[in-house]
C-alpha cells in the first residue's frame, strides 16, 4: 500500500495532497533512520577492526623496537648474566627451550596422531569417542597453570626435584589435544572412495588407516603438529613449577633446565635493567618463532591442498 | 594330496586370521592413545583433590568465600583470588565481546573480498602471540600510559557519578584489576572474533540474499538474520573467550599488581587465582599454604571446566544447524 501511494503521488493522482505529504515524510524519516543506523553500525564495526589491528601493530612494533637492540652474538651464545652485569645472553635458555619443545613434539605427535586415527577411523559415532572428543576440546583451552600444578604433584613431588622432563610432560599434555583435534579433522577430509578402493584391493583396515588415509592427509597432520609446536613454545605458566630455571648451560633433562619463557618472566619482573633488556630480546625471539611457525604451517597446508 | 589341498586354504585362513588380529590390535592400540586425554583429565582432578584435601578439610567450604590469606598464621581463604579472577575476566568479556562482534561483522560483511583472507589471518596471528608478550606489553608500555592519561580521565568522568564512582577511585598506578582486565580483553579479542567469524559464515547465503532482496540494510541483515541464526555459536564463542580469560596466567600476573586485598575500586591492585599460583607456589612450604594453593587451582579448573563445557555444548548445537542448510 505504501509503495502504491508513493507511486501514485509521483504520478500526481487524486489523493489529497496533505495525506500524501505526511505519508511520504514518514517514509523518508524511517528510511533516513535506517540508513543512519546502518552507517553507524558499520562504522563501529570498522573501528573495532581498526582498533584490533592497531593493537597488533602496536604490540609488534614495541616488541621489535625494544627487542631488536638486545640481539647480538652474545645474546644467542652466552649464558644468562647476573643482575646489573655487562654482557651475557640467553644461550642456555634457548638450548633448554629447544630441548624441551623438541622432546615434547616427539612424544606428543605419535600419541596425538594415533588418537586422531581412532577418533576419525574407528569411533566416529561411539559414546567413548564422543566423550573423548568433548573432553579433548576442553583440554584444548584448559588453564595451563593447572596442568603445571598437576605435573608438579605427579612428578616433582615424587622425585623431589624439578626437571626438564617434568616440563616436557606438562607441555606434552598441552600439545596432545591440538594434534588430536587437527589430525581428526584432516583425516575426515580424506575422501571415502580412497578408503573403499584400498579395501577393495584387500588391504586390512590398519594398513588403510596408516598408509592410505594418514598419507593422504600428511600435510594437514603436519600443520597440526606445527601449530602445537607454536602453541607450546610460548607457554610459560606450566614451566614455572616443572622445569624451573637454571643459570648455567645444562643438557641434563633430569635436572632443572633454563628455558626462554621462565627466564623472560623472571627477568621482566626484576628491577635490573640488563635483565629487562634481555627479557625483551627473548620475547621478540619467541614471538618471531611462534608467528613464523604459524605462517609456515598455514602456507604449507594451503600449498599442499591445492595440488 | 589330501594334506596339500587342505593346506592351501589353511594358509589363507591363517593369514586372514593374522590380519584380523592385527586389525583388532591396531584398533585397541589407537583406542588406548585416544584415552590419554581422558586419563589426563581424570588425573588432573584426582591429583588436585588429593593435594588440596588438607586445606579443604581444615577450612571446609568457607575456604571459597573467606577473605583471609595469612601465610604466617596459616589462615587461608580464596575469596580475594577468586574475586580477582572473576572481576578481570568480566571486564575482559565486557570489552572484548562488542569489539570482536564488530570485527566479525567487518570480516564477513563489509570487508572487500581481497582483504578478507589476509585480515582474517592477521586476527588469527594475534591469537597466536604468546600470553607472556601481552603481559610484558601491559606492564612496560600500557600501564604507564594508562596511569598518565586513561585513569585520570576515567576518574574525572565516571568517578564523579554517585554509585559507579567508587569503581574509579584510588591512586593512578597503572596496574590493578582494571588494567589486567583490559590486557585480557586485548588477548581474548582475536579468539572470540575468529569463532564469531566462523559461525557467521555458517549462515546460508540465501537467507541473507532474501533479506537484502527485501531491501534490508547490511546492519539489519546482521542484527535480524545473522545474529538470530547464529545465537548459540556466538554465545559459545564468548564462553570460550571467558574460559581463556579465567585461566590466563601470564597476561594477568604482570599487570594485576599481586596484592592480597580486596577493594571496591577497580584501580586498586589485586590478585587472581592464576597469578597467586604463579607468585606463591615456588615459595610455598609443604603444609596448609601449599595445600590451599592446590585448592585454588582446583577451583580454577572446575570453574573453567564448567564454562568451557557450556561453550562446547553451544558450539556443537550451532554446528548441527549446518545440516539444515538450504
Amino acid at each position: 500500500m505504501n509503495s502504491a501511494s508513493s507511486i501514485s503521488a509521483s504520478d500526481g493522482s487524486t489523493h489529497p495532497v496533505s495525506k500524501m505529504n505526511t505519508q511520504e515524510s514518514i517514509n523518508m524519516s524511517i528510511y533516513a533512520k535506517r540508513k543512519r543506523t546502518n552507517l553507524i553500525g558499520l562504522f563501529l564495526s570498522m573501528s573495532a577492526m581498526t582498533l584490533g589491528m592497531a593493537f597488533l601493530l602496536w604490540i609488534l612494533s614495541v616488541l621489535f623496537f625494544k627487542g631488536f637492540s638486545a640481539f647480538s652474538v652474545d645474546f644467542f651464545l652466552n649464558k644468562t648474566p647476573g643482575p646489573d652485569s655487562v654482557g651475557g645472553g640467553l644461550g642456555n635458555a634457548i638450548i633448554g627451550s629447544l630441548m624441551i619443545v623438541v622432546s615434547c613434539t616427539l612424544i606428543s605427535t605419535p600419541i596425538g596422531v594415533m588418537a586422531g586415527i581412532y577418533l576419525s577411523e574407528y569411533g566416529q559415532k561411539s559414546k567413548f569417542s564422543e566423550i573423548t572428543r568433548f573432553l579433548n576440546d576442553i583440554m584444548l583451552s584448559a588453564p595451563s597453570i593447572v596442568i603445571g600444578l598437576f605435573v608438579y604433584a605427579l612428578i616433582v613431588v615424587n622425585v623431589r626435584h624439578f626437571s626438564g622432563w617434568a616440563g616436557t610432560l606438562a607441555l606434552t599434555l598441552i600439545a596432545i589435544p591440538v594434534v588430536v583435534r587437527t589430525t581428526e579433522n584432516m583425516l575426515s577430509l580424506v575422501p571415502v572412495s580412497l578408503r573403499e578402493a584400498a579395501f577393495a584391493l584387500g588391504a586390512p583396515k590398519w594398513k588403510v588407516s596408516l598408509s592410505i588415509v594418514l598419507k593422504a592427509a600428511k600435510s594437514g597432520v603436519m600443520t597440526g603438529v606445527l601449530l602445537a609446536l607454536a602453541r607450546v613454545s610460548g607457554e610459560t605458566a606450566p614451566l614455572l613449577f616443572t622445569a624451573l630455571n637454571n643459570p648455567f648451560f645444562s643438557f641434563d633433562m633430569n635436572a632443572p633446565i633454563a628455558n626462554l619463557p621462565t627466564v623472560i618472566f623472571q627477568f621482566a619482573m626484576s628491577p635490573y635493567q640488563n635483565w629487562v633488556d634481555l627479557a625483551w630480546g627473548g620475547a621478540l625471539l619467541i614471538t618471531l618463532s611462534v608467528l613464523g611457525l604459524n605462517i609456515f604451517a598455514r602456507s604449507y597446508f594451503k600449498e599442499k591442498i591445492s595440488v | 594330496m589330501n594334506t596339500s589341498s587342505a593346506q592351501v586354504p589353511s594358509v589363507q585362513t591363517q593369514k586372514m586370521r593374522m590380519q584380523y588380529l592385527q586389525d583388532i590390535g591396531f584398533e585397541k592400540l589407537t583406542m588406548v592413545f585416544a584415552a590419554t586425554t581422558l586419563v589426563a583429565l581424570l588425573g588432573i582432578i584426582i591429583s588436585l583433590l588429593i593435594s588440596a584435601w588438607p586445606a579443604l578439610k581444615e577450612f571446609g567450604i568457607p575456604f571459597f568465600y573467606t577473605v583471609e590469606w595469612d601465610i604466617i598464621n596459616s589462615q587461608f581463604g580464596g575469596l580475594i583470588a577468586i574475586f580477582g579472577t572473576v572481576a578481570t575476566a568480566t571486564i575482559a568479556i565486557l570489552i572484548a565481546v562488542p569489539l570482536s562482534f564488530g570485527i566479525a561483522v567487518f570480516l564477513t560483511e563489509t570487508c572487500p573480498m581481497q582483504l578478507r583472507r589476509p585480515l582474517g589471518t592477521a586476527v588469527e596471528l594475534l591469537a597466536a602471540v604468546p600470553s607472556i608478550i601481552y603481559g610484558m606489553f601491559g606492564l612496560f608500555v600500557f600501564a604507564p600510559i594508562f596511569a598518565d592519561y586513561i585513569q585520570p580521565a576515567l576518574a574525572g568522568t565516571f568517578g564523579q557519578v554517585p554509585v559507579i564512582g567508587y569503581l574509579f577511585t584510588g591512586a593512578f598506578n597503572g596496574i590493578g584489576i582494571l588494567a589486567a582486565g583490559l590486557i585480557l580483553a586485548i588477548m581474548i579479542l582475536p579468539f572470540i572474533a575468529s569463532v564469531m567469524r566462523d559461525v557467521f559464515e555458517i549462515v546460508p547465503p540465501i537467507l541473507k540474499e532474501s533479506a537484502y532482496g527485501l531491501g534490508c540494510t547490511t546492519w539489519e541483515v546482521v542484527t535480524h538474520i545473522v545474529l538470530p541464526y547464529t545465537k548459540g555459536g556466538v554465545v559459545g564463542g564468548v564462553m570460550l573467550g571467558l574460559g581463556r580469560a579465567l585461566g590466563e596466567t601470564m597476561a594477568v600476573t604482570f599487570v594485576i599488581g599481586n596484592a592480597h586485598k580486596i577493594s571496591p575500586s577497580l584501580f586498586s591492585p589485586g590478585n587472581s587465582i592464576a597469578s597467586t599460583l604463579a607468585n606463591e607456589f615456588g615459595e610455598a612450604e609443604p603444609g596448609l599454604h601449599y595445600s590451599s594453593l592446590f585448592a585454588l587451582g582446583l577451583a580454577l579448573f572446575l570453574i573453567t571446566f564448567v564454562v568451557l563445557s557450556l561453550a562446547k555444548w553451544m558450539l556443537i548445537r550451532a554446528e548441527n544447524k549446518k545440516g539444515f542448510k538450504t
